[in-house]
Formats: structure tokens, C-alpha cells, sequence
């Protein structure tokens, strides 16, 4: 793995904001003190009359982005996951999502892996809380290629995105040619034995999953679902007529993700079983990411390992 | 302001309130006392002063208005029709199952209204918002806010008001409605915000304090406000809850009741009586 190239998605992010600046000047960024970690600092330096700088006060940030887009102009807005969707909540659904506006959230720092910073920080529920909302497009990229493709897409949508970014270098999976189709899941490998959707991070630890278990004779197939909302329905119902079995991995509460979005799909349409990758019903602790993600099971090994469980389970 | 464009106001106002107590009344429910304070606000800001076209309620070069205080939505919705933004006879479907007129403002639905509000504190936050987007875009629209004195309990309008003075935008300005009645009972009872005129001056902004209810007084203020650079405007407006109907004046209990059949007749009779004075 040491050959492998590493960015964190907020890196991809920052760059995709760049270079969006470079093509339109129809929006403008905001973030709120943290402009430095939520990579809208590179934005910031490259275009400083098109950034503003809210200060700590996420909750107004919101709503002024709600007032910006109800002018008829495109608003990026970055915090930090846990003030983004967590404690500006109610603001991202009475000032953005109920009139549809333009604001595309950049929530940085979402999960486990920001680290030593602690439960506090730790948002393993904005997922949760943005799928609730109707109209909210969720973005949850797997590496800062596709990171830098959702600036452009959210550029695109009609109403108002949530992407989710990290704040840990993690393996970049795709190479610069790679096509994000919002609301699409990818297949990254064939398999026809138990189906892993992953997103975020967990799909690298997902491909490495993969060749666990190929070496024991288990095929399995591997889909990154970045978009959690709108979900991709096709993709999950196919994976789950043709391998009969499913696990999901997210570095998320395994309450309202992505494990969540593909039960409410299968239940409905067609029951297989369904293992969950994910941050139990728990607060997070400090310590490094790495050895965090560990803590939490949000390892190929883990997923590997509930592949085979969930198979076992198969009628 | 003239005597002429005084009248037209007073007769407008009139038929706001008229409004209001028609839309609380056929809903059986909704905010009239803190809808009728805001009366005269909103009809000064769209029969007199707004940049607006009925026509045409996207026009991007029109002065917004945003009602931090959505709970007013009866006040704005009849300024509206009155404006010829939609027919008067949408006014009695007020929050009835399949009418536009929700219980608090709807953009997306309601032509003439320019930010959906209704949980406290985020409309002067939009309000910014549209101020900073007009400037950032350069262009030369107005940014009108109705804020409520209760709803500056919220921490939210001080993250604003605070945000609105950095960001230096004289294209704002806000209306504080101080009524001096919330839902539980009076501010200075509750958990008063008071002073008010010091707390935006020390937040920097450029402060005038008016009776809420006189035509005149509100002009001059925003007359002045046009002058201020670099700093928003608020203006504090003294006001009565309830203005304008002898029973609801200054009772907090008129905060969220609708008339009932007897009080919506008395209220209507008095506001029909005044008007026929005044076209008299």
C-alpha cells in the first residue's frame, strides 16, 4: 500500500472549488472560521473578493447562504460536519431545504477520522440528519477525485447538496478521467457471492476487502455508493437478486446511513439479508484516525470478516 | 410625505388589518395581534417605498423584504393581494389544506414573498444575505427585514447583527417590531432583550427610534437610513399589539388566537367604520 497515492477528500474539494471559481464567477464561498482545515482556504487565497468569512456562527451562515441563493446565486458554505448538519440543523431545513435553495454544504471532518478531537467532533449522524430532509442531495466521496468531480456536479443540481469530506488522507481510487454521475453507484469489482456497498472511505478499505476474501474463494462484489440521497435503488436490487446478500460500510452511525438507505430499499422491495458496517450506537474517543477507524471495526478485515457472516445468514 | 400618499396609506393599512382578522377569523387560527402591529410597517414599505412589480414578483433589480417574524404571514399576505401580487378572495383560504397561503411565508409558492421564514431568527440572517449578495453582484436593490422583539431572544439575530456590521451593508435595513408582547406574556417579563436601541448601536449598526404606526416618522427613518454608509440600519418601532382592533390592543392573549364570529364581526365593523371615515 506504501506505493499507493494518498489526499484527503477535502483536498479534492478545495481544489474542485478553484477550479470551478476559474470557469464561473456565480457563486460565492463561505465558511465559518475554519477555512483553513475545510480546504475553502484555497479558494479563499485564489479569489479573496468571492470568499467570506462568517466567523464562528454557523447557524447565521446558513441562513445568509439561504438569503444569497434566494437572490438567484449559487452559495458553497463549509463547517465542519458537526456544525454543518448537527448544530445548524434546523437552519439547513427551514432556510435552505423547505425554499430549495442553491446552498451546497461542504461538511468537512464527518466521522471517526478526524481523530484526536474527540466525540465532540466526531459527527457520525449528519448522514441521519440530511437524508430527512426532502429535496437534499447527498454526496459522500470516496476520494478527492470524486471529491473534486461533486463541487461540479453540486455546481450543477437544481437545490441544495450536501457533500461530506474528511479530513484523513485516504487512497485515491480514481484516476483524473473518472465520470461521477450523481445518484449512480459504480460496481468497482464483479462478484456474485455477497455484495459490499461502501462509501466515504470505507470503499478502499472495501476494495482491499475484496482480495481477503477472493484469497478464500468468496466472491464478492464491490459498489461505491457515493450518493446516499437520491439513492441508487437499481443498483442495490440487482446486487441483492444476483449475490443474495449485502454488507454496507460507511464511517457513519450505523443509525439513518448508508446501511439504513439500503435496508429501507430492500425491505421494501426485496428482503435479503444485510450486515452493517458502521459506528455502533456509540460516542467516538480520541486517538489517532487509524487507530480509531480500528476501534470502530471500519477496517477491510471487519468487512471481510461480516461478508462471511452475512453470507451464512443467506436462506 | 403628502397629505394625499398619507391618506392612500392610512386606507391601505386599513384594509391590511381588514385582512388579517378576515384571514385569522376563516382559518381559526394564526397570529393577529403581532400581524396588526406590523401593519403599518408593511404597508408604508410595499404602497409606498419598495421597488416592487406585481407583474412581475421575480424581477431580480426589485427591493426584497423578508419577515423575520413569520408568524406575521396574515399582514404580509394581505399587503400582498392588496399590491395586486394575487387575488384578495386567496385571503380566506389562509392556511386551509391546498392553499398557497401557508401558516407562515412560503417563496416558493406565494409570488411577492422573497424568503420563507418562520422559525425565529433566520430571517434577518437571509436578510443579510441578500444585502451581501447585492453588493457582492453589484447591484442596487434595497434589503428591507421585519424583526419581532421577542424574536431577538434568539442568538441567532445577533450572529446577524454582528455579521451585518462587518460585512458593512447599508443596503440593509431592519424594522424592529417593539410591541412588548410575546406568546407567554411580556418581554420584560420573559426574558427581556431590552434595550434594544443600545444593543444594535453596540453591535454598530446606525439606530433610529420611531412610532411604528406614523407614516411620517417611518419615511424620515428610512430616509436617514439611505444616508448611513457603511452601517446597517435599524429601526426601532414603538408599536401596539394588536393595533387597530380596541380589543386586542396590548393583550398578549391576541398573540396566537384567531376572532372568534362575535370578535371577528366587532373587528371588522370598527376597521369598516374607520375606513368609510376616511374615504368620506
Amino acid at each position: 500500500m506504501s506505493e499507493v497515492r494518498k489526499a484527503a477528500t477535502r483536498e479534492g474539494y478545495g481544489q474542485g472549488l478553484v477550479e470551478l471559481g476559474r470557469r464561473t464567477d456565480q457563486f460565492i464561498v463561505m465558511d465559518a472560521d475554519l477555512a483553513a482545515a475545510t480546504k475553502t482556504g484555497m479558494f479563499a487565497k485564489t479569489f479573496p473578493d468571492r470568499f467570506y468569512n462568517c466567523g464562528i456562527a454557523e447557524q447565521n451562515m446558513m441562513s445568509v447562504a439561504a438569503g444569497v441563493a434566494a437572490t438567484g446565486k449559487t452559495v458553497f458554505v463549509s463547517s465542519f460536519a458537526m456544525f454543518a448538519a448537527g448544530r445548524a440543523f434546523e437552519q439547513v431545513r427551514n432556510s435552505i431545504g423547505y425554499p430549495h435553495l442553491n446552498v451546497k454544504i461542504g461538511a468537512s471532518h464527518a466521522g471517526v477520522s478526524v481523530g484526536e478531537d474527540g466525540a465532540t467532533h466526531q459527527c457520525c449522524e449528519d448522514i441521519a440528519l440530511m437524508r430527512t430532509i426532502p429535496g437534499m442531495t447527498i454526496i459522500n466521496p470516496a476520494d478527492a477525485v470524486e471529491a473534486k468531480a461533486a463541487v461540479f456536479k453540486a455546481m450543477e443540481i437544481d437545490g441544495p447538496v450536501y457533500m461530506r469530506f474528511g479530513r484523513l488522507a485516504v487512497p485515491v481510487i480514481f484516476d483524473e478521467g473518472y465520470t461521477f454521475e450523481v445518484g449512480k453507484g459504480v460496481e468497482l469489482k464483479a462478484g456474485t457471492d455477497v455484495t459490499i456497498i461502501a462509501t466515504g472511505l470505507m470503499v478502499a478499505e472495501a476494495m482491499q476487502a475484496y482480495g481477503l476474501l477472493a484469497a478464500e474463494g468468496v466472491s464478492a462484489r464491490v459498489i461505491n455508493m457515493a450518493t446516499i440521497k437520491p439513492i441508487d435503488r437499481e443498483i442495490i436490487l440487482k446486487a441483492a437478486r444476483e449475490t443474495g446478500a449485502i454488507v454496507t460500510a460507511e464511517e457513519h452511525s450505523v443509525i439513518g446511513g448508508l446501511g439504513s438507505a439500503v435496508c429501507d430499499v430492500l425491505a421494501e422491495e426485496y428482503p435479503v439479508p444485510v450486515v452493517k458496517v458502521g459506528v455502533q450506537d456509540t460516542f467516538g474517543i480520541s486517538g489517532p484516525a487509524v487507530e480509531l477507524l480500528e476501534y470502530h471495526g471500519l477496517t477491510a478485515a471487519n468487512i471481510a470478516e461480516k461478508a462471511k457472516e452475512v453470507m451464512r445468514k443467506k436462506k | 410625505m403628502d397629505n394625499a400618499s398619507k391618506k392612500n396609506l392610512q386606507t391601505e393599512a386599513l384594509k391590511v388589518r381588514m385582512g388579517v382578522v378576515e384571514g385569522t377569523f376563516q382559518a381559526g387560527s394564526g397570529h393577529p395581534g403581532g400581524s396588526l402591529s406590523i401593519a403599518d410597517i408593511l404597508t408604508y414599505l410595499y404602497f409606498y417605498k419598495m421597488k416592487v412589480d406585481p407583474k412581475n414578483p421575480r424581477w431580480d433589480q426589485r427591493d426584497r423584504f423578508v419577515l423575520s417574524k413569520g408568524h406575521a404571514a396574515p399582514a404580509l399576505y394581505a399587503a400582498l393581494a392588496g399590491k395586486g401580487f394575487f387575488p384578495e378572495d386567496e385571503l380566506p383560504r389562509l392556511r386551509k389544506v391546498g392553499s398557497m397561503l401557508q401558516g407562515h411565508p412560503d417563496m416558493k409558492n406565494i409570488p411577492g414573498v422573497d424568503m420563507s421564514t418562520g422559525s425565529l431568527g433566520q430571517g434577518i440572517s437571509a436578510a443579510c444575505g441578500m444585502a451581501l449578495s447585492a453588493k457582492h453582484f453589484g447591484e442596487g436593490y434595497r434589503v428591507y427585514c421585519a424583526l419581532g422583539d421577542g424574536e431577538c431572544e434568539e442568538g441567532q439575530v445577533w450572529e446577524a447583527a454582528m455579521f451585518a456590521a462587518h460585512k458593512r451593508l447599508d443596503n440593509l435595513i431592519v424594522f424592529v417590531d417593539l410591541n412588548h408582547l410575546q406568546i407567554d406574556g411580556s418581554i420584560e417579563e420573559v426574558n427581556s432583550p431590552l434595550p434594544l436601541d443600545e444593543k444594535f448601536a453596540a453591535f454598530q449598526w446606525h439606530v433610529v427610534t420611531v412610532d411604528g404606526h406614523d407614516f411620517d416618522a417611518l419615511d424620515a427613518a428610512v430616509e436617514e437610513a439611505l444616508t448611513v454608509k457603511g452601517k446597517p440600519t435599524a429601526i426601532i418601532c414603538n408599536t401596539v399589539k394588536g393595533k387597530g382592533v380596541s380589543f386586542m390592543e396590548n393583550v398578549c392573549g391576541w398573540h396566537g388566537v384567531a376572532p372568534k364570529k362575535d370578535e371577528y364581526e366587532k373587528a371588522m365593523d370598527e376597521l369598516k367604520a374607520r375606513l368609510a371615515a376616511l374615504e368620506a
